[in-house]
């Protein structure tokens, strides 16, 4: 008791007596305010809550999710131990559910680390070195961003075959060019201050410079745009598994289950209705959380 | 007070929603179709070679011979032409064209229509020209071997004394129809003998003509003014391309259209306890079939290939996602066919297929590929495989594309197990004879793309002499014997595992009467409908 | 979104051209090259794509002569750059080559899908906007209160839906159960061919042409798409108002026009409102041309025979003839709207002068 307090008491303090206390008392109060969101914090939960299935899959699943039983095809939520029912080929779909929720993070955590990662590199770059290069590469980000984002992803996903690492890099690469504009943003802002002259002039290159004082500065407006941009990416995915374009069967991936149960939609709603609102939930977990991260991080509103 | 615009803007936009008209119902002398028809790629008969073209092709363009839409079992009678003549060599066909026929333009049909069919058919040569040139003819030759002597006569010369029943019946498909030849040739341009012109018009003298088409939306039909026949109760067909077999099923119940084409078994369940329509089960020529290919080294172990059968769930299949739409059958040949057999030596047996498995080179089995495109019911049957052969030991791994991704695939030998539909491209038995069991030259550098022995890399030299002999036995029933020994033959050695025939369930309103979709051997007829 | 990078190298050039002139060329040079790009990306992946376009037009039992013939027909034979350079000769001329999938000019093709796609489009912003303005307005007005926390979850539902399951979802109930609207498509069967299209807007030409009865029926096929689509813009387009909206209410001015006694209503609406006209034009502007790019899936649970569908379907068939030219085409939208609203902010916001 006495340890949290003083714990708190050391985050909370005015004076900071190290950088390292002061960035960690930034972190505290902005986790404080967003607590106070109950949206966020709902949108926390549920998040936490997908996860630990996501992680438990195997032990909170009651069937194994692949198993066919054609004798038990589309049984009706409660029927025969089938929690949410079974599918067209007797699936247990709340075992599918289950591991589909690995699918769904496992694809938005691989987007984000390669969408961002290539955005900031186009953008610190074309910021920081400016001229031609500037040029060619913001032409380059215009290009991608003319692009109908979903026919492009579609596309990519023709060209190097259906499967999730091709969706996730088909996203990715549509998703980048809007972190490239919000970094070379920043990298203007940034590249003149006197910060960065003074760092020049201790004979830092123009890489280091780059790597180890742009970009951290970077990070924080696109962490913003990232938890914005996830339900976004959950939408793609399984808009792509919809179009068969996604995760192949028989992976239970929640948008390929929604157009595996399309046709079914009239006589055995469940089949397609229960995946949508798993991925209803994902997104809208995302957004939750990601409006109240904003109001910490960034208070004046997105204008982009 | 903004609160209350809101919502006096939604409640007006529901308000029209309600204010829309609800359930109609089709004028008397209309046929409204829903249907699949964006494989719609021309009209032009001598390039036509998709079913909903085909469901054109034949109400709009007549033949020498054709099949009777009610009375299929017939077999082809005479239509274009009256009767024919074979020579006693065996190699000359002569016929004798019918008076009465008028093409749409108000030009009669004569002998030289039908010569400048056949001809351009050859000398463009499309895709479906094999149809034709199985018999010898050649661009070059069509001059000697195709010829109108006068307005009522058609001698085709042969390159060697077919079957009589061969012949006709490839002249019933796609490719015999006959076009207007003055129509025609007054639209064409650079040489193209008008294909470019056919490929959204239409010149026969069909009971219809097409009017509109909007690729991938619909395609209208009115009636031919100056047909022969009797005048057809139908006067406008349209078909419309409707891809959900839910939508359809609605449509159908709320009387906005007459026959839904492509119901899910579910759909047609669902469609049970509706007074008002009806559901018309007709066998087609469709078969679904896996295949392996020979240059697989496990694949090309026969043993191997006799577990994968036993292991295929067929009635389990059939009796679930597949439940009225396709019956098990295990020969190449449709039912219905001269020839067909109706034997299904394999069933779902996992003893007999663990035993097969232990005796071959691989008792564990290994990692298999399989090709698939991403309709619904070839996933569901590629996921079935997926499991019981899963439970033989083998690592099945499912590699879904768009049809031409696969066909791409399986054209170039590069698959491992394919799993596809087979469709006959005229009514004859040779039309599968002559790709499952017919394949002289396996060389990567023959290019037998077409043959689906060639494609799997099946060298079959003996087999595919038998196939040959066959096409020109004149002995009706001695033809039918060697086919049907074929097929036994084929059952057990080859790598194709024939499962199922497909079979049509039509939705239709109840009134709708003589709807025939054309069993295995042809297409559509609207002329003989009536509601 | 455009930048002004060129604007500013074109600075050195020296000569006493005006300003503006340069600015156009510019301007005219830098769309040159987006969309000169669109079509190289677009055109590379058609021809690594692993589909073959010969066997698309041939079909599945072709010969190999005939195989080869149609290859060279096509001119694949031909080295990539090649196959670029002449494709992009003929578009100049006008020439967007014909489709293989339905074998008719892509030039016909898209005149007959993209109208479409912009009655849709144009329909799904319009509710986007109607609705959306008003509550962003009184989601600022009342910054708290239930109406805010409303808007704001309304938005949030919006970003969070996937489209093609609402699609599903709404067609099932108010085309299946309740049968308020008609069903997938443009048009009922029997209303076809009756309007002769003027604009290709069903809407449009059928109100010129005084054909109501085709109206309405056009009406109920199109009202739940682009209500679907509506929806999505108005969460946009309220959040972008409310956050407009917020900005101008705290400024000095608002508090000034109150102390002089002003009603609420001409605070609101007078000034505020008045001053986040433009921002709330690009926005829309942004919240369409997302709409006419965004519609694949509406369109493809809906049938509805537009832009979208057309380019994806030829896609999965690799007739990169009309994806291409459907690029083209929403590409040079997209570039037009950003040029647009850039326009607008030059000439019209104080700010940027």
């Amino acid at each position: 008791m006495s340890t949290s307090q003083g714990l708190r008491d050391w985050l909370l303090s005015e004076e900071p007596t190290s950088r390292r206390q002061a960035k960690y008392a930034s972190w505290y109060k902005g986790w404080l305010t967003l607590r106070s969101n109950t949206l966020a914090m709902l949108g926390l939960f549920v998040l936490t809550f997908l996860i630990l299935c996501a992680i438990f899959a195997p032990f909170l699943a009651t069937h194994d999710p692949f198993a066919q039983d054609l004798g038990n095809r589309l049984l009706a939520p409660g029927e025969g131990g089938h929690l949410f029912g079974t599918d067209s080929l007797g699936r247990d779909i709340y075992s599918r559910l289950l591991y589909g929720a690995r699918i769904s993070i496992y694809i938005v955590l691989l987007v984000v680390m390669v969408a961002p990662l290539v955005g900031l590199i186009v953008g610190t770059v074309s910021g920081y070195a400016g001229g031609w290069i500037d040029i060619v590469l913001m032409r380059i980000t215009d290009i991608f961003l003319a692009f109908p984002r979903l026919i492009l992803a579609l596309a990519f996903v023709a060209a190097l075959g259906a499967g999730i690492e091709n969706a996730v890099l088909a996203i990715s690469l549509t998703a980048w060019p809007p972190y490239a504009r919000i970094a070379r943003a920043e990298t203007l802002t940034i590249r003149n201050s006197d910060y960065i002259h003074a760092i020049k002039l201790q004979g830092a290159g123009p890489f280091r410079i780059v790597t180890k004082h742009i970009w951290p500065l970077c990070i924080s407006s696109l962490v913003i745009r990232v938890t914005l941009d996830m339900a976004g990416i959950i939408l793609t995915a399984a808009g792509l598994g919809f179009l068969g374009l996604g995760a192949q069967p028989p992976s239970p991936e929640w948008g390929a289950m929604i157009s595996d149960g399309r046709q079914y939609i009239l006589d055995y709603w469940w089949v397609a209705t229960i995946p949508g609102i798993a991925i209803f939930a994902i997104s809208l977990a995302f957004n939750l959380l990601g409006d109240g991260m904003r109001d910490v991080l960034d208070p004046k509103e997105d204008n982009s | 007070m903004k609160t209350s615009f809101v919502a006096a803007a939604v409640a007006s936009l529901l308000a029209v929603g309600i204010a829309a008209p609800g359930a109609a119902q089709t004028p008397p002398n209309m046929l409204v179709i829903a249907n699949r028809i964006d494989d719609i790629k021309t009209f032009d008969p001598a390039e036509s070679f998709e079913f909903a073209g085909a469901d054109v092709s034949r109400n709009v363009y007549q033949k020498l011979v054709n099949f009777d839409p009610l009375d299929l079992d017939a077999g082809y009678q005479p239509q274009l032409a009256e009767s024919w003549e074979i020579s006693d060599d065996g190699m000359t066909i002569t016929f004798t064209l019918a008076e009465g026929h008028t093409f749409a333009s108000g030009n009669p049909v004569t002998a030289k229509d039908a010569e400048f069919s056949l001809r351009r058919a050859v000398q463009l040569n499309k895709t479906p020209s094999f149809i034709l040139t199985q018999f010898g003819f050649t661009p070059e030759n069509v001059e000697q071997t195709i010829v109108a002597p006068d307005d009522k006569t058609l001698v085709l010369t042969l390159d060697k004394p077919y079957a009589v029943s061969f012949v006709l019946n490839c002249l019933t498909a796609t490719i015999g129809g006959v076009v207007d030849m003055e129509t025609v040739m007054a639209n064409a341009v650079d040489g193209d003998m008008g294909n470019a012109w056919l490929r959204t018009n239409t010149a026969g003298s069909g009971p219809y003509k097409v009017v509109d088409w909007k690729p991938s939306e619909s395609v209208l039909m009115d009636l031919n003014p100056n047909y022969g026949g009797e005048t057809p109760a139908m006067e406008r067909v349209i078909v419309q391309h409707i891809q959900e077999s839910a939508t359809q099923r609605l449509q159908l119940e709320r009387g906005d259209i007459d026959v839904a084409r492509n119901l899910s078994p579910v759909d047609v369940a669902g469609l049970s306890d509706v007074d008002s329509v009806k559901i018309v089960d007709e066998l087609r020529g469709r078969l679904m079939y896996f295949s392996a290919n020979q240059k697989n080294e496990m694949l090309s172990d026969p043993k191997v290939i006799e577990a994968l059968k036993y292991a295929a769930d067929y009635e389990g299949m059939s009796n679930s996602f597949l439940k009225g739409q396709y019956t098990v059958h295990q020969a190449f040949l449709p039912r219905t066919f001269l020839g067909a057999l109706g034997e299904t030596p394999f069933s779902y047996d996992m003893d007999a297929a663990k035993a097969a498995l232990a005796d071959s080179g691989y008792p564990d089995c290994g990692p298999i590929q399989i090709s698939v495109r991403d309709a619904q019911e070839r996933m569901d049957i590629a996921q079935s495989l997926q499991n019981t052969w899963g439970q033989l030991g083998c690592d099945i791994e499912l590699i879904v594309g768009t049809g031409a991704q696969t066909l791409d695939r399986y054209r170039a030998r590069e698959h491992d197990i394919y799993l596809g539909a087979w469709g006959p491209d005229y009514p004859d038995p040779n039309t599968n004879a002559g790709t499952f069991a017919f394949n002289p030259d396996n060389s990567d550098e023959a290019g037998a793309t077409g043959l689906l022995a060639w494609r799997n890399a099946w060298a079959i030299p003996e087999m595919s002499e038998k196939t040959l002999a066959a096409v020109v036995e004149n002995d009706t029933e001695t033809r039918a014997e060697m086919y049907r020994e074929l097929q036994r033959e084929h059952q057990q050695t080859s790598p194709f595992g024939l499962m199922f025939q497909q079979i049509e369930q039509n939705g239709m309103q109840s009134s709708v009467e003589n709807f025939v979709a054309g069993g295995a051997t042809t297409a559509v007829s609207y002329w003989v409908i009536t509601k | 979104m455009a930048d002004q990078n060129v604007n500013q190298t074109g600075g050195r050039l020296g000569p006493p051209v005006p300003i503006w002139v340069r600015k156009s060329l510019a301007t005219v040079a830098t769309v040159a090259a987006t969309i000169l790009g669109l079509l190289f990306v677009t055109f590379m992946i058609g021809r690594v794509m692993p589909i073959d376009p010969v066997l698309a037009v041939i079909g599945e039992r072709a010969t190999q002569a005939q195989y080869d013939q149609t290859f060279i027909e096509l001119g694949l034979d031909q080295p990539l750059l090649v196959q670029f350079w002449i494709y992009v000769t003929d578009v100049l001329q006008g020439d967007f080559g014909t489709s293989i999938r339905t074998g008719q000019e892509v030039t016909t093709d898209i005149a007959r899908v993209f109208p479409a796609t912009l009655e849709l489009a144009t329909l799904g912003t319009l509710i986007g906007v109607l609705l959306g303005v008003p509550l962003g307005v009184i989601a600022a007005v009342r910054q708290g209160s239930w109406i805010d926390q409303l808007a704001r979850f309304v938005g949030l539902i919006g970003y969070s839906m996937p489209i093609f399951w609402l699609g599903l979802v709404g067609l099932l109930i108010f085309y299946g159960i309740l049968g308020w609207v008609a069903g997938p498509g443009r048009l009922g069967i029997f209303y076809q061919g009756i309007v002769e299209p003027i604009t290709g807007m069903i809407l449009i030409d059928s109100a010129l042409r005084g054909e109501w009865a085709v109206f309405r029926n056009a009406f109920s096929h199109i009202i739940l798409p682009a209500s679907l689509l509506g929806y999505y813009s108005l969460a946009y387009i309220s959040r972008m108002t409310r956050s407009f909206m917020l900005e101008q209410l705290g400024s000095e001015y608002v508090t000034t026009a109150r102390v002089k006694g002003l009603s609420e209503w001409q605070v609101v609406w007078g000034h505020a409102f008045r001053n986040i006209r433009i921002q709330l034009v690009t926005v829309i502007a942004l919240a369409y041309a997302n709409l006419l790019e965004g519609s694949v899936l509406t369109e493809i649970i809906f049938a509805w025979p537009g832009l979208g569908q057309y380019i994806t379907t030829s896609l999965l068939a690799n007739d990169m003839n009309s994806v291409l030219g459907g690029t083209i085409v929403i590409g040079t939208i997209f570039v037009g709207i950003n040029i647009f609203s850039d326009l607008l902010y030059r000439f019209f916001d104080p700010r940027s002068k």
